[in-house]
């Protein structure tokens, strides 16, 4: 399902003073099935554009469509996975898997297509474990497994690995991939790495701060799996443009400091 | 094991100092009465079962008053998390009304109720439901936002989001609510029985007072003590700890 993003902007009140804006004029376009990263610096409002798009938040001006659908709120046919990994501490990896599945199927169907799922993320023999006893990665394993269990159209991922350890996050990283050829899912995936960004994605969308905005936009024309080599140019350039950007914002927080 | 050796040594200690202090005769013995003598007078109100009544009777107040409290607690928990209005106006007042030692109630609530188990029951609930009511409203208030969202994004809203999220979200909070109530209820019970005409542990106490016979009210002071610390560390700290661990909010 294709995703359209109209000139999109997000401000916030402020007590004093006039309003922030987070986003400004914001235009998107992805393809069905297409990989595409949202990378920039901290205060980019990348994650604000996720929550957007998931329907979490409401923008202050433009509109955002899902196929010939407007988002207006959130729903099942978005799913998210979100920095940590969000499981309900009180059901057991089963029954948290399930959650989504709950009103539209019958016992036996959502619980074959909960273990199919989790024995996808490598967890079948965890069905029976409560959150508290798995790892952190393990955790987003199952909010993985459970996303794909309801099988949005659209799948949002906002930092889904940040919190992880370098192995672990190499091991999702590869899982993910693999899954999301399979599945074929257009995928939005927040990240301040442009290594996760360049070995992930079919685009990279570069954005800066203050207000955010699409700065840039690479095509990552690489063969799957990708190799460090191949990576490195792209990685390169999108590392120099991202170095000014993050000057900039620096440059204009100190001003600030000073002037205040 | 160790901490089971350690007090009960302690506690040894503590009855040959007592018994130490008794043998030296400097009070009489309607002052500091003898271990011994305090451990005849429970065997014998054992024995005769008054003691098993007064329990069985001090039970019955405390588990009709804590479900009372409990009850109403929750609901007035709901609605000041729900309600802003009713947070900023009836929260202030329960605020106001859990810092009220709850002995406090039991001249107005025998002017109410008399003298018998309505108004020690009336007591109880008072000294439970505040705390109960507090704990509830901390605990839907704060469940963690990202909670909500996720289960907004997996179909979940209205009613279903309530029921099968924020509630058993905020049981942590409303588990520690249950022990405190517990507490606070079980100290109204005591405050209220001194100063009814029985059953009960608290009246039996006051009457043992009356006939000065001290090595009563200590034993009856000991039942006290030791089934309110029974109840909290192996029913509510049990409960608490496994809450508490299955909610992933303390490590195992």
């Amino acid at each position: 399902m294709n995703l359209h993003i109209n000139q999109l902007t997000k401000q916030f009140p402020q007590n004093n003073g006039p309003p922030v804006t987070v986003l400004d004029q914001i235009e998107l376009q992805m393809k069905e099935g297409e990989f595409v990263s949202l990378l920039g610096p901290s205060g980019c409002g990348k994650s604000t554009l996720l929550s957007l798009i998931a329907g979490l938040k409401q923008p202050t001006s433009g509109t955002m469509w899902l196929g010939d659908k407007q988002i207006i709120k959130p729903s099942p046919d978005k799913g998210v996975v979100f920095q940590e990994a969000a499981l309900f501490p009180w059901l057991n990896v089963q029954d948290n898997v399930i959650f989504p599945l709950r009103k539209t199927m019958n016992k036996k169907q959502r619980n074959e297509r909960a273990n199919f799922f989790l024995q996808k993320v490598q967890l079948g023999k965890y069905v029976h474990h409560y959150p508290h006893e798995l790892s952190g990665g393990m955790q987003q394993r199952v909010a993985i497994a459970r996303v794909l269990a309801m099988n949005p159209k659209l799948l949002l991922m906002d930092e889904p690995f940040g919190a992880l350890d370098e192995q672990t996050r190499n091991v999702l990283q590869r899982e993910l991939e693999t899954i999301w050829i399979e599945a074929n899912k257009t995928i939005v995936f927040v990240t301040h790495s442009i290594r996760e960004a360049v070995k992930l994605s079919d685009r990279v969308i570069l954005m800066g701060a203050r207000p955010g905005r699409i700065i840039a936009d690479f095509k990552v024309n690489l063969e799957r799996p990708r190799k460090q080599a191949d990576m490195a140019p792209l990685e390169e350039k999108v590392m120099s443009l991202l170095k000014a950007e993050i000057d900039k914002v620096m440059k204009e927080e100190l001003s600030y400091a000073n002037s205040h | 094991m160790r901490t089971v050796i350690k007090r009960f040594l302690f506690f040894l200690l503590l009855i040959l100092i007592w018994q130490g202090i008794a043998a030296l005769k400097i009070w009489p013995e309607s002052m500091i009465p003898s271990p011994a003598a305090v451990g005849k007078s429970l065997f014998e109100g054992f024995k005769d079962f008054t003691l098993i009544y007064d329990i069985v009777a001090s039970f019955r107040h405390l588990l009709i008053g804590l479900f009372l409290s409990i009850l109403i607690g929750t609901a007035l928990g709901f609605l000041l998390a729900k309600s802003k209005t009713a947070d900023e106006t009836i929260g202030t007042l329960v605020l106001a009304l859990q810092s009220v030692p709850s002995i406090v109630w039991v001249p107005l609530a025998i002017i109410w109720f008399g003298f018998g188990e309505i108004s020690i029951i009336f007591v109880v609930v008072i000294g439970g439901t505040f705390v109960m009511t507090m704990n509830i409203r901390t605990g839907i208030k704060n469940v963690k936002p990202l909670f909500i969202d996720a289960a907004q994004t997996m179909g979940s809203n209205g009613f279903d989001l309530f029921w099968k999220v924020t509630l058993p979200a905020s049981i942590p909070h409303a588990v520690t609510g249950l022990r405190l109530a517990w507490a606070f209820s079980w100290r109204a019970l005591m405050a209220a029985e001194l100063l009814s005409t029985g059953p009960g542990l608290g009246y039996t106490l006051s009457y043992a007072s009356d006939f000065n016979n001290m090595s009563l009210v200590i034993g009856i002071i000991i039942i006290i003590g030791f089934i309110g610390s029974f109840v909290d560390q192996l029913v509510f700290q049990k409960i608490e700890q496994k809450v508490l661990t299955r909610w992933g909010l303390q490590s195992t």
